[in-house]
């Protein structure tokens, strides 16, 4: 007997309460089949094993769980009603039994077969020969009419009914998900699916199992540990409810359902002998994917003497080809007809651990997937898919020249359902895909953290806490890491509000900007790190690519796109060249990236913040200029940056004091010590991750009223020297910058306080970038109108220059605009241009010293 | 009780007698390895046990006990295998029960079947590692661990490994497995081309170990991180806490030498068939390739035990911790300060009578990252040595001798044509699905000696620019970045880098000092191979210890002087607040560091920080002189 089994067998026997038999749950699992059909009716004769329920395992109330002895021939008769006796199919296992014959009300639907839980049926069988003979399908209860699925303590009339009233009854009581658009959520949400697929006709009913689980505990696991058995009593069970409700309705096929989201798994590395043969769910990125393989299901063959034909069913790979026409009793006479036989698709997906799920220092498990039909051609390489399955192991083939077997099995999961994690990112906004699942326990410890009145200063601090004080520059990057609150306005033809936040860095080369930027780039799950001296606009956008195999176009993302819902950090900012960060324009306000080139236009979302650090143009900071000058960036580039700090060297002793007891104490304190006396990176991560995901906060009444407060100040500061000092930028950020803090406290509403650090943390990297250095005014206009502060100067004075002469001039109250002109240019030793002349006249006009009308100027 | 001889020749019999003796109870796994560990426990059992490190794999007998020292350079997927299993003889029905552990094959009798579906299998999960040898281990660490080895290689005449001898040694290695070379031979004659036993012949003279490719397919590459590496590369079977191994690591494992040929015919027979079950079709060829190679090529190692190693230098005890060791360690430290002055002074003649560059050259040979706060690593001191002779015999002497003084290194010549073509970041490989190596995949306090000054103007690729990037990063952050195509993964090293060059190195280094030759020896080859000659092997020996013990020695700083630091640092950021910055307090705190480990000092004194700060003005003057002897160098 060399025809391998399907699986190995498991060491759950105890574990599943069929302790006191131990062989039983094995036979009926992995069984050589052929032999079983037509030893069915010799089967009574035999000795029966002694296949139990336990109690432990039966379910049923009131079901006295009584030993199974009886043979077939009677099992027949003890079939519950809802089976359809006259039916051969009740000999079958659930899942042939649907797919065999169609129902009543199913009839005219074709049935397609689940390769995905391809050797259910025949594992389902029997193993004749070493266990002697055994039912099928199950052993039935004298009483109560249970029937249990063999090996398992699934009773298929109850799980159906069971998964009956799920569908019918469950009515989910929280909405979070994504693909809930259009569902009433008052009616049951499974019977809408089920209108939906009459109505679109895709004939699959996606199942979230937490959804089964908080309807029937029992059922959920029952579906874990024994899918094989159960989701053919799903299929059946779902197909019932929909041909009741619409006889008429035109399917491909008939409904498959495919339950997801199993809670069972969800690391890779976690996957062990015991999850064989269970539903698993587990997410990873998929490396590599084969060509369709279509695989036979059903052998057809025809009879060369009589014209006699058979089908066979495939057995884990092998035809059990007849030798023997049962027509016309010809030996060797029957001849497979491909085109008559079934095929299905399959196609081999390789799934590597997603980056994130690994341990430091590891490489990346893979495990091998198998799609099948529908979900061939599914996912692509790179995509981040999570998947549900059912995980197999298969001994590697017996070579029948060598007794001995390779003693290792392969393993793979049978794909169910595929879920893109990132499908979404080209399209609409969906955070959900990428919400973390936080345990409880973990909820409730970052929520006990958040009520901590110095959360704000005790989260900032354990950011980089080996980058020595600038705390405010922490605290700016904390809010970024948690970012404003996402406004729509898309339906008053504003589009969306960024909610990102963007930080300069700027100062002496030596302050760690670099490794500031390190940080972040490791703390965040969407970090891209770049240099600009080393990207491209290409590298930063997107490009297009002719696949070389399918001479497809394929678009391919570069930092900005793949840092979407991230943080792009990019290094040396100011050695990037002009056309790269032309590219950041749009990035950085609309947060978006269009494309149009080689035949695809688009736009894609690039919703990152950005984090930059330049060094000044001289290498050292002079601070006699202004940032603009000091740096060189265009001013349409720095003022979409909500915060631009200094990062200089501060000269002070007191500093230098505490900067060296810092410094020394990296120098001999040992790892554990240094791990206790920080927030860990990890707590703070999942804080970051948690505020993100669920903590929306809007502004509330008085906050509003402190903004537009802050916001005329800014303003009026301006207007007092003619010139304005804020913009609705600045007010757009100080709201980004206050939702952020509250995000902080995990609160739902913008309060006072939070406008307050916004307005502070605003003014203080405002007091830092924004100072001009000849008066010492906090001046934004430096950032927003690039005007550099000598041109400014020189205006000043120009200005005066034109009061004294307008002044010297005596009482006329108006006088010819020329003329001023050239007797100012005659009084002054430099040149002057008009249009410095036009901004004298402008300045004195501000305030409210002249006013131009035309070609005169008339005093006031 | 079962005399030395089995538990070194014959394990499986061993393992059979406790598996039978405690069957029902799964505790008999737990019972074998506290067996080994008992056995080796024993006076200089360890030494006893034949290494895969000096002897070639045909020499070692199949199933016995061997050791291998190496460092792991990939790591596969889990496998399940049948941890138990049940053997059935059709005829009589007789059931055998037997163990899958420690084995690649289920074995069974030959009127025996394997019961697939008996109730008793049980399955279990083990791991399997690539290794290779330790890359880049001095000659003289092979040596040192070969010379200390009792192992009777062969069962009959000591093992010499020389041409004529091994006929012999094959013959009676066939009549002891006649069995399994009739498979073998079965398996390399069956096949077409005819060719193969000639081939073999001239592969083995030259490569110096046993390569039987038995479809003569291309030869396999063994994945060796640095390029002309020997040795044999192992998969490496771990049966328990795996998860506490990483890439990267050195390891010493004790386990079952498998070289089965079965594994090899069964590989072939999948690969032959053209009716392929879709199950087993799932791996390419090529992944087939290198997940299963020839086990003659890469031996099976299944291990029992495993431990990671502090350290591959031979003349110090393996671990440290242990009582024995410490007055090891306290003896060496009595006499600490001789041998340092001698280190001191044979640097000193090997850098051209230049003692201040030999003196941080000692500081940067026992540097090692001690801690990383986030994602800075301390300790390391990549030291770039400029102002080197532009000739190639300077710098390659000066690899010579460190690589005469640690246990690994590796001389990297940064030519244009070796950045442009050469591996340096490790990548994933998807198609054969394994980590290809590079040469910055090296274990831990390996020596890096970048010589920069192999390197001429030129055009630089786009690789090129990428490992320049890449050994920026290594010498900055201390991690590589390997590429997983899809994403990029950050694996944190440990590697000590010596960058020679002429002017100030291109790559970032953490402290430049610059060579200033007392004496310019007429022949430069000459003088300098002679200085290695004149030092007496037990003073070499004295070097190699005094180095890697200090790396493992542990440092603080008192408060006292942190307060005396915190002063005079404040003192000199008032008289010159220009020139001293944070990067110099963190460059005298390691200057002051590793000066202290240098002579034995475990705590900061006082003095040794003035001599810290001493050297550090000495250096910088050293620079500032240069800076003006050649105006525009910045």
């Amino acid at each position: 007997m060399s025809s391998p089994a399907s699986t190995p067998s498991r060491r759950r026997g105890s574990k599943r309460g069929r302790g006191s038999n131990p062989s039983t749950p094995q036979a009926a699992r992995s069984p050589p089949s052929q032999k079983r059909r037509t030893d069915d009716s010799t089967s009574t004769g035999e000795l029966q094993p002694m296949p139990t329920s336990p109690p432990a395992d039966l379910q049923s109330p009131g079901g006295p769980d009584a030993l199974f002895s009886s043979p077939p021939q009677f099992q027949h008769s003890a079939i519950p009603l809802d089976f359809d006796i006259s039916s051969p199919l009740t000999y079958g296992t659930p899942s042939s039994r649907v797919e065999g014959t169609p129902r009543s009300g199913v009839r005219g639907t074709p049935v397609r077969q689940r390769p995905d839980l391809g050797s259910v049926r025949k594992a389902r069988q029997v193993d004749l020969h070493s266990d002697g003979p055994a039912e099928d399908i199950a052993s039935d209860q004298s009483l109560g009419q249970k029937l249990v699925i063999w090996g398992t303590d699934v009773n298929v009339a109850s799980c159906k009914e069971k998964f009956q009233r799920f569908l019918q009854r469950f009515i989910d009581p929280v909405r979070k998900e994504d693909e809930d658009i259009g569902l009433d959520l008052s009616e049951p949400r499974y019977m809408q699916r089920l209108e939906e697929i009459n109505m679109i006709g895709e004939p699959f009913l996606n199942v979230n199992c937490d959804h089964l689980r908080s309807f029937d505990e029992n059922l959920y696991r029952q579906l874990i540990c024994y899918p094989q058995e159960v989701i053919p009593t799903f299929d059946m069970a779902a197909n019932e409810i929909f041909f009741d409700r619409y006889p008429d309705s035109i399917l491909e096929h008939q409904i498959q359902v495919r339950p997801y989201n199993a809670l069972k798994t969800t690391n890779m590395r976690n996957l062990n002998p015991e999850d064989i043969d269970q539903l698993i769910t587990i997410s990873g990125m998929v490396i590599r994917s084969s060509q369709l393989i279509p695989e036979m299901q059903e052998a057809f063959f025809k009879c060369q003497v009589c014209a006699f034909t058979t089908r066979v069913e495939i057995d884990r790979g092998r035809i059990a080809e007849p030798s023997v026409c049962k027509n016309c009793n010809t030996v060797h006479s029957m001849v497979l007809i491909h085109n008559r036989s079934m095929f299905s698709d399959k196609q081999m997906v390789k799934l590597q651990e997603s980056p994130e799920d690994m341990p430091a220092g590891q490489t990346p498990h893979t495990v091998v997937l198998f799609a099948h039909n529908d979900l061939v051609d599914k996912v692509q390489p790179g995509d981040r898919i999570t998947v549900t399955g059912i995980y197999r192991a298969v001994p590697i083939r017996v070579n029948p020249r060598i007794s001995s077997v390779k003693s290792i099995y392969n393993t793979h999961i049978d794909v169910i359902h595929y879920r893109k994690t990132d499908s979404k990112r080209l399209h609409g906004v969906d955070e959900e895909a990428e919400q973390k699942i936080f345990t409880e326990e973990r909820v409730a410890m970052l929520k006990e953290l958040s009520k901590k009145i110095d959360i704000y200063d005790r989260l900032s601090s354990a950011l980089a806490p080996t980058i020595y004080e600038h705390e405010d520059i922490k605290k700016g990057i904390l809010l970024q890491l948690f970012g404003g609150s996402r406004k729509d306005f898309t339906h008053t033809g504003r589009g969306n509000f960024r909610a990102e936040i963007n930080i300069l860095l700027c100062g002496d080369p030596g302050t760690s900007k670099s490794q500031l930027l390190q940080y972040v780039y490791n703390l965040v799950p969407r970090g891209q790190y770049t240099s600009g001296r080393g990207s491209s606009a290409v590298g930063l956008t997107a490009y297009v690519m002719k696949d070389p195999e399918t001479r497809q176009l394929v678009l391919q993302t570069g930092a900005l796109v793949l840092s979407d819902n991230g943080i792009c950090c990019i290094d040396e900012f100011d050695k990037m060249n002009e056309s790269t960060r032309s590219v950041l324009h749009e990035v950085m306000e609309q947060q978006t990236l269009s494309i149009a080139k080689a035949g695809i236009i688009c736009q894609l979302n690039a919703r990152t913040s950005i984090l930059a650090a330049a060094n000044p143009i001289e290498s050292q900071w002079n601070p006699k200029k202004t940032t603009i000058e000091n740096i060189q960036l265009p001013h349409t580039l720095l003022s979409r940056f909500d915060l631009i700090f200094l990062m200089l060297d501060p000269r002070d002793e007191a500093y230098d004091r505490r900067l060296a007891r810092h410094l020394i104490s990296l120098y001999y304190q040992t790892e554990e010590k240094i791990e206790e006396e920080y927030m860990d990176m990890a707590v703070l991560r999942d804080y970051i991750a948690y505020a993100r995901s669920y903590v929306n906060p809007r502004l509330s009444e008085e906050a509003g009223q402190t903004l537009i407060e802050a916001y005329v100040d800014m303003r009026k500061i301006g207007s007092g020297r003619g010139m304005v000092s804020a913009y609705p930028r600045q007010l757009e950020s100080l709201i980004r910058l206050a939702e952020a803090h509250a995000k902080v406290r995990f609160s739902e509403k913008v309060e006072t306080v939070d406008v307050e650090e916004a307005k502070r943390l605003h003014r203080e990297a405002l007091k830092q970038s924004a100072t001009d250095p000849r008066t010492g005014i906090v001046d934004i206009s430096i950032l927003t109108t690039g005007m550099s502060a000598t041109a400014r100067k020189r205006r000043e004075e120009l200005a005066q220059a034109l009061r004294k002469l307008i002044q010297s001039k005596g009482k006329s109250p108006s006088l010819k605009y020329q003329q001023l002109f050239d007797d100012l240019r005659a009084q002054s030793d430099t040149a002057i241009t008009k249009e410095m002349f036009e901004e004298a006249l402008r300045a004195l006009a501000d305030d409210d010293f002249l006013t131009v009308t035309g070609k005169t100027v008339r005093l006031l | 009780m079962p005399c030395v001889a089995d538990w070194l020749n014959n394990p499986f019999s061993i393992v059979q007698d406790i598996f039978a003796q405690n069957v029902p109870n799964s505790d008999w796994e737990k019972k074998v390895t506290e067996y080994f560990k008992e056995k080796l426990k024993e006076n200089n059992a360890t030494n006893w046990v034949p290494s895969l490190n000096d002897v070639p794999v045909h020499y070692l007998k199949p199933n016995s006990l061997v050791k291998f020292r190496c460092m792991v350079q990939d790591m596969f997927d889990p496998e399940f295998y049948m941890g138990v299993y049940e053997t059935v003889d059709p005829n009589t029905n007789a059931r055998v029960l037997h163990f899958g552990k420690y084995r690649d094959v289920a074995e069974c009798g030959p009127q025996q079947e394997i019961d697939l579906n008996s109730s008793q299998t049980v399955t279990s999960e083990r791991q399997t590692f690539y290794c290779v040898p330790v890359p880049g281990e001095s000659a003289w660490v092979k040596e040192a661990y070969i010379s200390a080895s009792q192992a009777r290689v062969s069962p009959s005449t000591s093992y010499t490994p020389s041409r004529h001898k091994r006929s012999y040694e094959e013959d009676e290695d066939m009549d002891l497995h006649p069995s399994k070379q009739k498979e073998q031979h079965m398996g390399s004659g069956g096949d077409i081309h005819g060719c193969v036993e000639p081939k073999r012949l001239e592969t083995e003279a030259s490569a110096g170990h046993h390569l039987i490719s038995p479809n003569c397919s291309p030869p396999l590459d063994l994945n060796f991180p640095l390029p002309g590496e020997k040795g044999p590369a192992c998969l490496v079977k771990v049966y328990e806490s795996w998860d506490s191994f990483k890439v990267n690591d050195v390891l010493e494992v004790y386990g079952i030498l498998s070289v089965d040929p079965v594994l090899s015919i069964v590989n072939n027979e999948e690969r032959d068939s053209s009716t392929l079950n879709a199950v087993e079709s799932m791996d390419t060829a090529e992944e087939q390739r290198v997940h299963s190679p020839p086990a003659s090529l890469v031996p099976r190692i299944h291990v029992i035990l495993a431990q990671k190693l502090q350290h591959i230098n031979p003349l110090l005890p393996a671990c440290l911790n242990e009582e024995e060791s410490k007055t090891f360690v306290s003896n060496f430290m009595s006499e600490l300060s001789p041998v340092r002055a001698e280190l001191l002074g044979f640097l000193t003649h090997a850098l051209l009578g230049d003692s201040l560059a030999a003196e941080y050259l000692i500081l940067h040979l026992i540097s090692t990252v001690y801690a990383r706060r986030d994602v800075l690593p301390l300790g390391k001191f990549t030291v770039n040595l400029s102002g080197c002779p532009r000739n190639n015999i300077f710098t390659e002497h000066i690899y010579r001798i460190i690589q005469q003084l640690v246990p690994a290194s590796y001389r990297l010549q940064m030519t244009i044509e070796n950045m442009n073509h050469s591996r340096f970041i490790p990548h994933k490989d998807y198609t054969a699905n394994r980590l290809v190596s590079g040469v910055l995949q090296l274990a831990s306090n390996t020596s890096l000696v970048v010589d920069e000054t192999q390197l001429e103007q030129g055009q630089l690729d786009t690789k090129g620019v990428h490992n320049v990037t890449a050994l920026g990063n290594l010498i900055t952050w201390q991690k590589v970045d390997y590429d997983f195509n899809y994403h990029q993964m950050e694996f944190p090293c440990n590697i000590n880098v010596l960058i020679t060059s002429e002017g100030r190195s291109l790559l970032p280094s953490d402290c430049q000092v610059h060579l200033q030759p007392q004496l310019i020896p007429p022949n430069m080859e000459e003088y300098m191979s002679s200085l290695l000659t004149a030092v007496l092997p037990s003073v070499l020996n004295k070097f190699r210890i005094y180095l890697s013990l200090l790396r493992l020695l542990d440092y603080s700083i008192s408060e006292e002087v942190t307060k005396a630091v915190e002063e005079d640092f404040v003192e000199m950021r008032k008289n010159d607040p220009e020139s001293v910055t944070a990067d110099d307090l963190h460059r005298t705190l390691l200057v002051a560091r590793f000066l202290s480990l240098s002579v034995g000092q475990t705590t900061l004194s006082r003095e040794r920080w003035l001599r810290a700060k001493q050297l550090e003005a000495l250096r910088k003057a050293r620079l500032q002189q240069q800076k003006c002897v050649n105006g525009n160098e910045l």
